[in-house]
């Protein structure tokens, strides 16, 4: 009798990379559902936009480079992609935005370079910074969390839509009465201004901890993350060196002088400190690939996360910090090969 | 030596032992030819003692080593020598190798093997490697190394610590198992006289948590003989475990040196199996000519450690264990993460045949579409060898061989368990074992290259100094005709 073959080994698990990425979408489900309960619907509308756009630049960018389309575009990757950048805009962005930094990072970042898995930058960050650089006058335009003490304007799910896409707001309202900056900013603004840190910290935008809103956004984000560890889609070692960077850099400056310097529990719980950590510097591609590599990456991104925040032209330099670091990743990786079996250290 | 903590690496994965080890050993069935390929254990092709038309007796020596690396072979049973000429052999799948082929006349008449020690203890250890030589010994967990030239090459001053390797790590194989459970003071007995032909005073059996009676039944067997210097070690149950390097790294918490091997830290590692097959030959004078096989896999009705003869055609094995269910779709020997592809079942048992899995769809997991690496290190973290193969493979295209060397291509054991975590479902074991034979060639090429251009530039050195040389003598001669008249 004969057989067909196949090489060893016979048994592989029960894995794959479209099981990875929605490992991942799922465990950014908390964040988006506190999300919408702080900022409204606005978000849902940006990932709905972000995903159609970031599927039909995968398959045109496969299509131009000759691959196989199903594969690809069901692997989860684009729409990750997409989620990741529609989390860092505002909710009511014009379409534009998302739509523009979306095929940015699926057809300039990603697929320019040789798509899955051969793209040195995270296209996420690059679309997020493309767009930063671009348009900072939207790009800094949020909207005031819910819950706080100051009048609350509401949007329907209809005006939230139109507002996306028309770009301009009910007759009702103005963009004055809407928007509001991010934690992070106002804090540079205030302190710009002259106030000290308890001063700068007393407007309503900010909560116990942190940014109002964020603190909860973060925590859930921070949920997702662990669920990540549990299930090894994620090891320790990125997130909790960028983390502890982040929290000895503040800890050192506000010792140094309180007044001017925020604290490390205060940068934990605003701006994209833990989105960062758990979700967009854990992406394996861009990273470095040891466990040691992995350390000095994430304390790398971290670090560099703490600079622009407190003396940079940015109010949050995640995006920028993971970049940077995504261009010392074939250095990191060079120095840090482990210890093979059998060989001295 | 290196000191190591822990174990690291590894799986853990179902070891689907227990259809085959449901029921006790039994002899299968006699055959009416066996083919016995002349380069079944490593190293040098035996030289036949035979001819064709020869009549030869059960247990006679039908082949003797080549000098250097070889074994002997022996006759698994009475009968004519019909052919000596190319056969397909499952360890040489590209092309036939040169075999002898016995047909069996049924009356297994012994030959009397008269070389046989009356006692095996009162012989010097050189003499008693000799002794094991002509037994046939070869390593039974799958290399089939010939046991003599491990052991010769192991002999020290103060005796080498020696290992028996009864960490069955690789799943569907259970012959190791069956063998401890019924025949432990076997093992005890090969492991003594181990012992006493490495001059060794410490012999560890390891054996994995996972095997309670075998625990049990060679833990009594060791206490029977009263022999102090054997104990039992436990070892997790992780794939792979039982590979040779790894195993001594958790049972000594040291590591072999990359370019050593296990006697260059004083260890001597060796299969139960042989330890049993040593026995055999010493205490009841049969040579190596049968081995156990576990027949199993949802491709054949019923499975079963079989008492083996050595050139029992693979198909008798299958008809013994009840012939193929209609599912059964591939022939493996071996288990599951290492076990080499059978085209056919028209091949011979070999002394390094362990096992026979005959897979239906329930037992292969078979690969999806291959995607491209998203380097998430899955790979990296379950490598026993430390390596990244995420790096590798990298490397891999294009083909760079420093950075291929520099992270540890030729430290790869093959074992798989970056294929079987690796989401991308990229066949990273079968695409390093094609590399590494390309980057070997390569290093050796580049070693002849630079000793060529080291001779070159010897010569060149070598010229230019004979030139200077005999330049600074005519300077010398033409001195005193100058040097008046520049004064």
């Amino acid at each position: 009798m004969t057989f067909g073959t196949a090489p060893a080994p016979h048994v592989v698990a029960h894995t794959g990379v479209a099981r990875v990425m929605r490992i991942v979408i799922y465990a950014l489900v908390p964040t988006v559902v506190l999300h919408v309960a702080f900022f409204g619907v606005g978000l849902l509308v940006q990932i709905a936009l972000g995903s159609v756009t970031a599927l039909i630049a995968e398959a045109v960018a496969l299509r131009l480079r000759r691959k196989p389309v199903a594969p690809f575009l069901t692997d989860g990757s684009a729409i990750l992609t997409a989620i990741l950048l529609a989390l860092c805009l505002p909710p009511l962005a014009p379409w534009w935005l998302i739509v523009s930094g979306t095929a940015f990072a699926i057809l300039l970042a990603k697929h320019l370079y040789g798509g899955l898995g051969a793209n040195p930058f995270n296209p996420a960050m690059v679309g997020y910074a493309v767009l930063l650089v671009s348009f900072p006058v939207q790009l800094l335009q949020w909207l005031p969390p819910a819950g706080m003490e100051i009048e609350q304007v509401k949007l329907t799910v209809g005006e939230t839509l139109s507002t996306i896409l028309t770009g301009s707001l009910p007759s009702r309202l103005t963009w004055d009465a809407v928007t509001s900056p991010t934690p992070l900013d106002a804090l540079r603004t205030n302190l710009n201004m002259g106030m000290t840190m308890a001063e700068a910290q007393a407007a309503p935008i900010f909560g116990t901890w942190g940014g109002r809103g964020w603190e909860w956004i973060n925590l859930a984000t921070l949920a997702g993350g662990i669920a990540l560890l549990a299930l090894r889609v994620i090891r320790w070692h990125i997130p909790v060196a960028m983390l502890s960077a982040i929290v000895v850099c503040a800890s050192f400056m506000y010792v140094v002088d309180p007044g001017a310097y925020a604290g490390p529990i205060f940068h934990l719980t605003s701006g994209a400190s833990v989105l960062g950590a758990f979700f967009i510097a854990t992406d394996p591609i861009s990273a470095a690939t040891s466990d040691r590599g992995r350390l000095i990456y994430g304390a790398g991104i971290g670090l560099l996360t703490y600079v622009i925040r407190t003396w940079g032209g940015y109010p949050d330099g995640v995006a920028f910090a993971v970049l940077l670091m995504n261009l010392s990743v074939p250095l990191i990786d060079r120095y840090t090969i482990p210890r093979i079996y059998g060989h001295a250290r | 030596m290196i000191p190591r903590q822990a174990i690291r690496g590894g799986l853990r994965i179902e070891a689907h032992k227990a259809r085959s080890t449901k029921h006790p050993i039994r002899a299968a069935s006699l055959s009416a030819h066996y083919v016995l390929p002349l380069d079944q254990h490593s190293g040098l092709p035996a030289l036949p003692l035979v001819k064709v038309g020869d009549r030869v007796r059960m247990f006679q020596p039908i082949a003797q080593p080549a000098p250097g690396i070889s074994a002997w072979l022996h006759a698994p049973a009475s009968g004519e020598v019909i052919a000596i000429e190319p056969r397909p052999a499952p360890h040489r799948l590209g092309a036939p190798t040169l075999s002898i082929v016995i047909s069996n006349d049924g009356r297994d008449e012994p030959f009397d093997n008269a070389a046989a020690v009356s006692d095996f203890e009162q012989i010097s250890p050189k003499e008693a490697c000799e002794h094991i030589a002509r037994g046939g010994i070869v390593g039974l967990g799958g290399a089939a190394f010939p046991t003599a030239n491990k052991l010769e090459s192991s002999l020290c001053e103060n005796g080498p610590q020696l290992l028996l390797n009864g960490a069955e790590c690789e799943p569907y194989i259970s012959c190791d198992e069956v063998l401890m459970r019924e025949r432990a003071d076997d093992i005890v007995f090969g492991a003594r006289a181990l012992l006493h032909a490495l001059c060794a005073t410490h012999c560890t059996i390891a054996i994995e948590d996972d095997v309670p009676e075998a625990q049990k039944a060679l833990s009594a067997a060791i206490e029977k003989a009263c022999d102090s210097r054997i104990r039992l070690k436990v070892v997790p149950a992780i794939y792979p475990a039982g590979g040779e390097r790894q195993l001594i790294s958790t049972v000594f918490g040291v590591e072999v040196p990359h370019d050593g091997l296990p006697a260059d830290i004083g260890v001597v590692c060796q299969n139960v199996g042989t330890a049993a097959a040593i026995a055999r030959w010493i205490r009841d004078r049969q040579p190596l000519i049968s081995r156990i096989v576990t027949v199993t896999g949802d491709g054949v009705r019923d499975a079963a450690n079989l008492e083996t003869r050595i050139g029992t055609p693979f198909a008798s094995l299958i008809a013994d264990g009840g012939g193929y269910t209609e599912r059964m779709s591939r022939l493996i020997m071996g288990g599951s993460m290492m076990g080499a592809p059978l085209p056919h079942d028209d091949l011979p048992v070999i002394k390094a045949t362990n096992c026979i899995v005959a897979a239906s769809a329930l037992d292969l997991q078979p690969r999806g579409a291959e995607m491209p690496c998203i380097r998430c290190g899955a790979c990296s973290y379950v490598c026993p060898a430390y390596l990244l193969p995420q790096q590798l493979h990298w490397y891999l295209h294009p083909y760079d061989s420093e950075q291929l060397q520099r992270h540890g291509l030729l430290d790869c054991i093959e074992c798989g368990c970056c294929d079987f975590v690796c989401p991308s479902q990229i066949p990273l074991a079968e695409r390093f074992r094609e590399t590494k034979p390309v980057l070997i060639r390569e290093l050796d090429s580049r070693r002849d290259a630079d000793a060529a251009r080291a001779r070159f530039h010897a010569r060149n050195a070598r010229l230019e100094r004979l030139e200077a040389e005999h330049r600074a003598k005519l300077a010398e001669k033409r001195r005193p005709k100058i040097g008046p008249s520049s004064s």
